[in-house]
C-alpha cells in the first residue's frame, strides 16, 4: 500500500540547513497495522506529514496504492489526501464551530458530495465511533476521548486507503488512550492499512508492526507477531 | 452555479464575528453612498447651468461695443463702438444662417416702476419683435412686442407675470392696464413667462423704437443679440468673424482689434460649460473612488485578520482535501459578498436620497437657483456596481493568496 525508497528530506531555516530523513526506507502492506516510533527530532513526524502529502520531499520515490506521489501539484495532493488518506491528529483538529457530525461529514465537502447524503453518511460513521447521540454537539462541549472519536470518524468517512495517526492518545488519559487504541483495533480488523505514529511503548505494543526511526533513518523494523510467535 | 454549501459557509462565518462584520460593511456602505451622493449633487449643479442655457435659443450670439485699441484708417484708438439700430439690420442682412435679431436698449439708473399707488423696481429691457425667439419668452395673455410697435414708437409693453403678480395683482388680467416708466405711461399688451430663472419673469418688455424716441435722443442700442443656425465650432467662429466685419467696416475699426467689439456665443460658451462639468464629475468621481478606496482597504485588512484567525481552520481543510483554489474561493467570496451586498444598500440609500430629494424639491416647487434636480444616471450605478465587485475580489484575493500558500502543518501548529 507505502512503499518509499531513500526518501531524504532538508529544512532549511537561513544558512543553517537540517537534514531531518536522510534515505528512508518503508513499505506498508495493505491491511496493516503499524506504529512508528522514535525520540524527538528523530523525523517520525515528518515521515508522517511526507507520508500524509503534507509536506514535500527533496528526493526519492512514494508509491501510495501504486500511484506515484512524486512532483505533485497543491491541487492534485489536495485530491490524494482528500482521496486516499484520512488524518487522526493528536490535537483533534477539529473545527470549533462546526458540530460533530458536520466535522465529519467536511471531507466530503471537497469531493462535492451534497449536503444531504453528506450529513446521513457522517451520522452512519458517527454512528460506527459511538457518538450519534452528540451529532448536534460542538467540540467544546465534549471530552477529549469524544473528540478523538469524531476525528476518527472524520478519518474514515472517505474511506480512504490508510489512515495515518499522529500521537493519537498523545492528549489523552490512559483510560481512553486505551479506549481509542481499541476502536482502532476494530478498525484495523475491518481491514484498514493504518500508521500510527506514538512515543508510547504501550501504544506500539498493540500494533503488528513497530519501525523505529532514529536520526533519519529506519533502525530497526520489527513484526512483532513472528516476534511473539517464536517468544512462545 | 448557485452553491447553498458555500453561501452557508459564509454566512456562518459572518455571523461568528458580528461587530467586525458590521464596522467593515459601514466602511464600504459609506464610501458608495458618498460617491453616490457626491455625482448626484454634481447633477444637480450641472442640471441647473444647462436649465440656464435651455432657456436661449441654442445658438445666441451676444454683441456688445467696446473700445478701440488699434489705430486704423487714421483714426486713433481710444473710440467707443457704439451700436445703432443700423447695425443689426446689417447683421441680420449680410451674415449667413442668422436667423433671429434683436437690439437692447436699456434704461440705466435707479427708477421706480408705478402703478395707480404702487412703486416698484424692475429690469426694462427694449427690444426689437424677433426678441421673443431668441429668449424662448412664453406669452401667457395678450401678445409679444410686434413691428408696428417699432414703426409707429407706440407706447405699449410687456410684462413678466412676476410683475404682474408683485405690481397689479395675482391673477389679475394686467391688459389695458397703464404703468408708468421714468414719467411715461405704456399699456400692457402682454403678459409672458419664462422658463429660465427667476429674474428673467421680473422683466418688462418695450418697442426699442419707443424706448430710444422716449429715453433718448438716438437711436443707440446697448447690446444685440442673434441667433445663429450654425451647429458645429468651425461654423460658429466663422459666423463671429462675420459679425466683426461687418461691424468693423461700419465702425471703422481694424477686425483684428480684439477690443472694439465683444462677441459672446452661448454654443462656445457651452462648451466651456461642459469642459467645467466633465472636470467637476471628473473630481467627484475622484474622491468618490478614494472613499470607496479607503473601505476597500478597510476589507482587505479586515480579511486579512480573518485569515490570519482562521489559519488553523484553513490548515485543517487543506488537510482534509480543500485545494489551493478552494481555500482562495472561499475568502473572494467572503470578501465579494461583504462589499457586494453593504455597497448595494450603499447604493440604495444613495440613489434612494438622491431621488427622494428630487421628488421633494418637485413636489414643493423649490427653485434654488444653483441645484435643479439632482439624479444618478444607471452608467453611474453600473460603473459603481463593478467597481464594488473589482474592489471585493481584490481586497479578498490577496489575503486569500496569502492564505493558501501557507503549508497544512504550519497552518495547524497555529
Amino acid at each position: 500500500m507505502i512503499r518509499i525508497n531513500n526518501i531524504r528530506k532538508t529544512y532549511k531555516t537561513g544558512s543553517n540547513e537540517l537534514e531531518v530523513l536522510k534515505g528512508v526506507e518503508l513499505s506498508v502492506n495493505k491491511g496493516e497495522l503499524v506504529s512508528i516510533m522514535g525520540s524527538s527530532g528523530s523525523g517520525k513526524s515528518t515521515l508522517l506529514n511526507v507520508l500524509g502529502l503534507l509536506d514535500e520531499f527533496d528526493s526519492g520515490e512514494y508509491y501510495l496504492n501504486d500511484v506515484s506521489m512524486v512532483g505533485l501539484s497543491e491541487k492534485q495532493a489536495a485530491f490524494y489526501r482528500n482521496q486516499f488518506i484520512g488524518f487522526v491528529f493528536q490535537s483533534f483538529n477539529l473545527l470549533p464551530f462546526k458540530t460533530a457530525v458536520e466535522n465529519v461529514a467536511l471531507p466530503l465537502y471537497y469531493q462535492k458530495v451534497d449536503r444531504k447524503e453528506r450529513l446521513e453518511r457522517a451520522e452512519l460513521f458517527l454512528d460506527k465511533v459511538g457518538l450519534l447521540n452528540w451529532k448536534d454537539h460542538y467540540p467544546n462541549e465534549m471530552s477529549g476521548g469524544q473528540k478523538q472519536r469524531v476525528a476518527i470518524a472524520r478519518a474514515l468517512i472517505t474511506n480512504p486507503k490508510v489512515v495515518l495517526a499522529d500521537e493519537p492518545t498523545g492528549a489523552l488519559d490512559s483510560k481512553t488512550s486505551e479506549e481509542i487504541m481499541n476502536l482502532f483495533k476494530e478498525v484495523h480488523q475491518s481491514g484498514m492499512t493504518m500508521v500510527i505514529v506514538t512515543h508510547e511503548n504501550e501504544i506500539a505494543a498493540q500494533t503488528e508492526r513497530v519501525i523505529r526511526l532514529s536520526d533519519g533513518l529506519v533502525a530497526d523494523d520489527k513484526d512483532i507477531l513472528i516476534e511473539n510467535k517464536v517468544n512462545v | 452555479m448557485f452553491d447553498l454549501d458555500k453561501w452557508q459557509e459564509i454566512l456562518e462565518s459572518l455571523k461568528r464575528h458580528k461587530l467586525r462584520t458590521m464596522l467593515t460593511a459601514l466602511s464600504v456602505w459609506w464610501g458608495i453612498f458618498m460617491l453616490i451622493i457626491l455625482l448626484g449633487a454634481g447633477a444637480g449643479l450641472e442640471n441647473s447651468a444647462k436649465r440656464d442655457f435651455s432657456d436661449d435659443a441654442e445658438n445666441t450670439f451676444f454683441i456688445y461695443g467696446g473700445v478701440t485699441s488699434k489705430e486704423h484708417n487714421g483714426l486713433k484708438p481710444g473710440r467707443y463702438i457704439q451700436f445703432v439700430n443700423e447695425d443689426r439690420e446689417r447683421i441680420k442682412d449680410h451674415v449667413p444662417t442668422i436667423k433671429y435679431t434683436s437690439g437692447r436698449f436699456h434704461l440705466w439708473g435707479s427708477f421706480v416702476i408705478k402703478y395707480k399707488r404702487k412703486a416698484l423696481s424692475f429690469d426694462v429691457r427694449s427690444i426689437h419683435p424677433e426678441h421673443k425667439y431668441i429668449e424662448g419668452t412664453e406669452i401667457i395673455e395678450g401678445r409679444f412686442i410686434n413691428d408696428l410697435d417699432i414703426q409707429s414708437t407706440r407706447k405699449v409693453c410687456l410684462i413678466g407675470d412676476l410683475v404682474r403678480d408683485e405690481l397689479i395683482g395675482k391673477g389679475v388680467n394686467p391688459l389695458g392696464q397703464y404703468v408708468n416708466i421714468k414719467g411715461v405711461d405704456f399699456m400692457v399688451v402682454g403678459l409672458f413667462t419664462d422658463a429660465g430663472s427667476k429674474y428673467e419673469r421680473r422683466n418688462i418688455y418695450l418697442p426699442v423704437t419707443t424706448a430710444q424716441k422716449v429715453f433718448s435722443t438716438r437711436d443707440n442700442l446697448h447690446q444685440i443679440l442673434a441667433t445663429s443656425s450654425s451647429t458645429t465650432m468651425e461654423e460658429t467662429q466663422r459666423v463671429k468673424a462675420m459679425i466683426k466685419d461687418q461691424l468693423a467696416a461700419s465702425h471703422e475699426f481694424s477686425s483684428d482689434d480684439d477690443q472694439a467689439v465683444y462677441v459672446y456665443n452661448n454654443f462656445e460658451e457651452y462648451q466651456d460649460f461642459q469642459a467645467f462639468f466633465s472636470m467637476l464629475q471628473g473630481f467627484l468621481w475622484f474622491v468618490g473612488i478614494g472613499s470607496i478606496l479607503a473601505g476597500v482597504i478597510g476589507v482587505s485588512n479586515i480579511m486579512l485578520i480573518i485569515v490570519k484567525d482562521r489559519t488553523r481552520e484553513i490548515g485543517i481543510r487543506k488537510a482534509l482535501g480543500a485545494t489551493p483554489r478552494s481555500i482562495i474561493l472561499m475568502i473572494v467570496w467572503e470578501s465579494v459578498f461583504l462589499t457586494g451586498v453593504s455597497g448595494y444598500v450603499g447604493l440604495l440609500t444613495g440613489f434612494g436620497l438622491i431621488e427622494g430629494l428630487s421628488y421633494l424639491m418637485e413636489a414643493n416647487d423649490v427653485d434654488i437657483e444653483f441645484f435643479y434636480n439632482p439624479s444618478v444616471s444607471p452608467t453611474v450605478i453600473f460603473c459603481a456596481l463593478f467597481i464594488l465587485i473589482i474592489s471585493g475580489v481584490l481586497a479578498g484575493y490577496f489575503p486569500a493568496k496569502k492564505a493558501a500558500s501557507i503549508s497544512a502543518v504550519e497552518a495547524m501548529k497555529n
